[in-house]
């Protein structure tokens, strides 16, 4: 076995170094009923290339979105990552150590969690940003349960416009803590107006920007009727390149932010693993979950980062934690940092201005094919057509000549029958000409 | 001196070494690069990528147009790469050496999962493209399925929760789903005291009230303290097997029956899973559900601190409430059921799970094969053994053996010398290794926990051995000035964490102008 050093001379020296007869005396507290003495119904152990065999088949039998003119978006986005990117993430010292528990053998990974927390609070226009939560929609659902903690309130008020995963995972996690959850009816042109659904009671607001749908608004007249109500304003955004165009949530008025992160550094991979950011304002800190790096000085004086504020945490406060997360997602985290560090605050507003324009030629041709008709008038990246008739056997006939045309709304919201006509269609900096005029075409014999 | 609620220092003690050579003109140390934040490197004109200018279009988005400039720093690659490589060189990794965190489960990561997670049929396919175009994505997330069912022996398993504590909340959420279908709510979820902070949190996250159960003098859970606990209201028992001091439960049946007895569920906390892989399932212990974390037993990386990955499995009760989305075998090959899930608690996560952990994963598992994961779970318990033995004559283990993957140790010994397990611990960072897990759990003083894994060899265990039972013999000669420095070959030394937590520096500021400093 080529991971396991150990050789039948040294587990027999060890065993009498140890004083046990057998290694089945080291398993002597196991129930006799539950020690396996046989192997398991599973194959034996295999070399490198028969495992990357096996793999590569099972990976041939998907169409990688990169392959083919793809349209697809909803809360994942396929960019273009710098090769360096990859290349620094692989590197041991990140790849393969722990959470920085000992903050003198990992002042790399706390430095860039410093940086990175830098970023994000940046782009987003925000104060504090945490170290990473999983992905965007347990982002969006701690975000609601901070908002408990700080209002002391249990109502809920969910955008029409916010993704329907998210609207499902924030009722998941609210659900057993006690919480109500109002939620608006799909949003689809972008013109819900949530002020009457708030009042007194009301602990948080949820809108997404740009919304699932597509549509760009200004939040900043929804800031101040939270505001008047004593509710918090929760903006999340799954598409995370839009902040390089887009006037930041924090300009709006927002109490917390919360993003998908995986447009930048990382890849589609098939939902996962993929990045959730957290920020919020500074008075609201202690309320936070996840990590936090902090900068401090060394017994030198020397400037240094650790692990901070823990005291909100699990492995301190146990169930009076303000959330149980542990592991988080550093590597992804890290993917993200080194492609804005590439791209800088002008790359990063150019990547988000040529994604824009794209979308804009995008829709101005898929406008002119008979039948189509695009519903935004504002967009970022992404907005919503109807066809003439459902969108999902288009999807699937298109699927089948190598074009991926979008998601058709009715995959997630398949009780709504009047939706299903509504294809979700994203172009990014890796969407061509050619990519467009493919769609087109296909739309010309397909609707 | 500051000291943490378990009575680990956190302001370092002194901040002279003697002999500490003078400080270079670079303020560099050989290999040893400093690196100011990137915030500080910054000059406009200079960027990282190279980007065509924007077609010209006329913008569609409305007022919420971004009128001020991004703050951030421009950068060429040279000095972005140059950046991230030194930063990495002031980390500790399992590729560099033995990294005992008790619980944590760094084992060696193989690169072959790492080339297999970037095939692009697995990194590059979108989480909503149609079902015909992802057919071997959803057969390879069954597979991984498959064989974690078998190696658990449970009937079921939910693929999507991120990280173990996640993995928890799934469970826990299974188990209120399946008491409120029975018209049975429940408010009390047992947690031993020795548990990770993870379990109590998660029962609270789920409005469950948390009642402590008692270690007994052996290192298990008291029994006799569970059964007294144990009523009509408990919804279910979170107990880690083996447990947080290393031993296995060895009487986990007893347990079982208990909990099952009052019409509560068998929550395991599967952490320590790399001592039983292959060896021992779950399903025969009377376990309900437990997460796994694919990051510890089956090598995922750990990454700095994720992204993880905790399936969880289910026994049959609870099966019918594992959460959406979930793979199914349709007539015309795999399916994703995302809607309409019966009994199903809900939704955890935005798509299907962590996809690129799972190929790691799978790659991890069809390499050891069953003959090669019986053996992992055989080496690990060998190794922490191994430890424990050579220990012997210097420290004893808390508990005596044998232990299961991991050995506990504690500062009983050495605590009135005035030396620290933390100071220990530092010590050891200046012997070239990454400290063990330390002040955890609670309910032992001065915890050192020691978890090496299966993939050290005997003479990197015998190397640790050697430098662990040095440091211990000199704190028990009362040498405790001599730890106060360490560590001293860190790329920084013991920093204040105190002064961190009190005047909280989250992220950087343009420096003041100079009025306002002085």
């Amino acid at each position: 076995m080529r991971y396991l050093p150990l050789t039948d001379v040294d587990r027999s020296a060890m065993l009498g170094d140890i004083g046990a007869p057998s290694i089945e005396d080291l398993f002597r507290d196991v129930p006799v009923a539950a020690r396996r003495a046989r192997l398991f119904d599973l194959p034996l152990h295999a070399g490198e290339l028969e495992v990357e065999r096996h793999l590569s088949a099972l990976a041939a039998r998907n169409i990688a979105a990169g392959s083919v003119p793809s349209f697809l978006g909803a809360g994942a986005y396929r960019h273009h990552v710098p090769a360096a990117v990859d290349h620094l993430i692989q590197r041991s010292e990140f790849l393969t150590s722990y959470t920085p528990y000992q903050p003198e053998i990992s002042q790399g990974t706390l430095q860039y969690l410093f940086e990175f927390q830098t970023q994000v609070a940046t782009i987003t226009g925000m104060d504090v940003a945490n170290a990473s939560m999983y992905d965007g929609s347990t982002a969006c659902a701690e975000a609601v349960l901070m908002a408990g903690r700080v209002t002391k309130r249990r109502r809920i008020v969910l955008s029409g416009g916010l993704h329907p995963h998210y609207r499902d995972v924030v009722k998941t996690m609210t659900g057993s803590a006690g919480f109500t959850v109002d939620v608006a009816a799909a949003d689809v042109f972008g013109e819900e107006d949530l002020a009457a659904s708030i009042d007194k009671t009301t602990a948080c607001v949820v809108v997404q920007y740009p919304s699932f749908f597509g549509h760009v608004r200004d939040y900043a007249t929804l800031s101040a009727q939270c505001r008047d109500n004593g509710a918090l304003l929760i903006v999340a955004v799954t598409e995370i390149v839009s902040l390089g165009a887009l006037k930041p949530p924090g300009d709006m008025g927002a109490d917390i932010v919360v993003a998908e992160g995986q447009s930048l550094g990382n890849g589609l991979n098939f939902g996962g693993p993929y990045l959730g950011l957290f920020t919020a304002c500074t008075q609201y800190v202690r309320q936070m979950p996840g990590r936090l790096c902090g900068e401090t000085v060394d017994a030198d004086g020397k400037r240094g980062y650790v692990l901070t504020l823990s005291t909100r945490e699990q492995h301190i406060r146990r169930e009076k934690a303000t959330s149980n997360i542990c592991t988080n997602s550093g590597l992804c985290a890290l993917a993200f940092c080194i492609h804005l560090t590439l791209l800088g605050g002008d790359g990063f507003g150019k990547l988000a201005a040529i994604n824009h324009a794209n979308a804009v030629m995008l829709a101005d041709r898929l406008s002119g094919v008979k039948g189509v008709s695009v519903i935004n008038r504002t967009f970022f990246n992404e907005f919503t057509v109807r066809l003439r008739s459902p969108a999902a056997p288009i999807v699937e006939t298109l699927a089948a000549r190598r074009i991926l045309a979008g998601v058709p709304i009715s995959r997630v919201y398949p009780e709504r029958a009047d939706l299903a006509d509504l294809l979700l269609v994203a172009a990014t900096e890796v969407t061509t000409t050619a990519d467009m005029e493919a769609l087109v075409g296909g739309l010309k014999e397909g609707v | 001196m500051a000291m943490s609620r378990d009575g680990r220092p956190t302001i370092p003690r002194n901040s002279s070494v003697a002999g500490m050579p003078a400080p270079t003109f670079t303020g560099h140390r050989g290999l040893q690069l400093e690196e100011p934040l990137i915030f500080e490197q910054g000059q406009p004109g200079r960027s990282g990528v190279d980007l065509p200018d924007p077609p010209k279009v006329e913008h569609r988005m409305g007022t919420s147009v971004r009128t001020r400039p991004i703050e951030l720093p421009g950068l060429a690659e040279p000095q972005v790469v140059r950046h991230f490589v030194r930063l990495s060189q002031k980390n500790y990794s399992i590729d560099a050496n033995l990294y005992p965190l008790g619980s944590c489960t760094m084992k060696h990561n193989p690169r072959l999962n790492e080339k297999m997670a970037r095939l692009p049929g697995f990194g590059d396919i979108h989480p909503l493209q149609p079902i015909t175009t992802v057919q071997g994505a959803l057969a390879l997330i069954d597979e991984v399925a498959h064989w974690l069912k078998t190696l658990s022996g449970m009937p079921a398993v939910a693929m999507s929760p991120g990280a173990g504590a996640h993995g928890e909340l799934c469970g826990l959420m299974a188990i209120r789903a399946a008491h409120v279908a029975r018209g049975d709510a429940r408010r009390r979820v047992l947690v031993p005291d020795s548990a990770h902070g993870t379990n109590p949190a998660t029962a609270a996250l789920c409005n469950y009230e948390v009642d402590g159960v008692p270690a007994n003098k052996r290192g298990r859970i008291d029994l006799a303290a569970l059964k007294a606990k144990l009523g009509g209201d408990v919804a279910a028992i979170m107990l880690t097997n083996p447990n947080t001091c290393g031993l296995f439960e060895d009487q986990i049946l007893e347990v079982a029956d208990a909990i099952h007895g009052v019409g509560g569920f068998f929550y395991c906390d599967g952490a320590n899973f790399n001592a039983l892989v292959g060896r021992v399932r779950p399903g025969d212990l009377g376990i309900d559900t437990m997460h796994i974390n694919l990051h510890k037993t089956f090598s995922t990386p750990h990454g700095g601190g994720g992204p993880g990955a905790g399936p969880v499995v289910f026994s049959a009760p609870l099966a019918p409430f594992a959460p959406l989305p979930y793979v199914v075998h349709g007539p015309d090959g795999f399916a994703l059921k995302e809607h309409d899930g019966g009994q199903a608690f809900g939704r955890l996560k935005a798509f299907h799970g962590q996809m690129g952990m799972f190929v790691r994963a799978l790659a991890y598992m069809r390499s050891h094969g069953a003959d090669g994961l019986r053996q992992v779970a055989e080496d690990a318990v060998l190794a922490a053994n191994y430890i424990l033995a050579g220990m012997r004559g210097v420290i004893d283990p808390t508990y005596p053996g044998p232990c299961m993957h991991e050995v506990m140790f504690d500062d009983s010994s050495f605590k009135s010398s005035g030396v620290t397990t933390l100071d220990i611990a530092k010590a050891l960072i200046d012997e070239g290794f990454h400290p063990m897990t330390i002040y955890f759990p609670l309910i032992v003083h001065g915890a050192m926990l020691i978890e090496p894994t299966e993939t050290e060899s005997k003479e990197s265990l015998d190397l640790f051995i050697g430098a662990l039972r040095a440091l211990i013999t000199r704190a028990k000669a009362r040498d405790s000035a001599g730890f106060q420095a360490a560590p001293r070959f860190a790329p920084v030394r013991r920093l204040d964490e105190t002064r961190a937590a009190r005047q909280p520096v989250l992220r950087w500021s343009p420096p003041q102008p100079k009025q306002a400093a002085e």
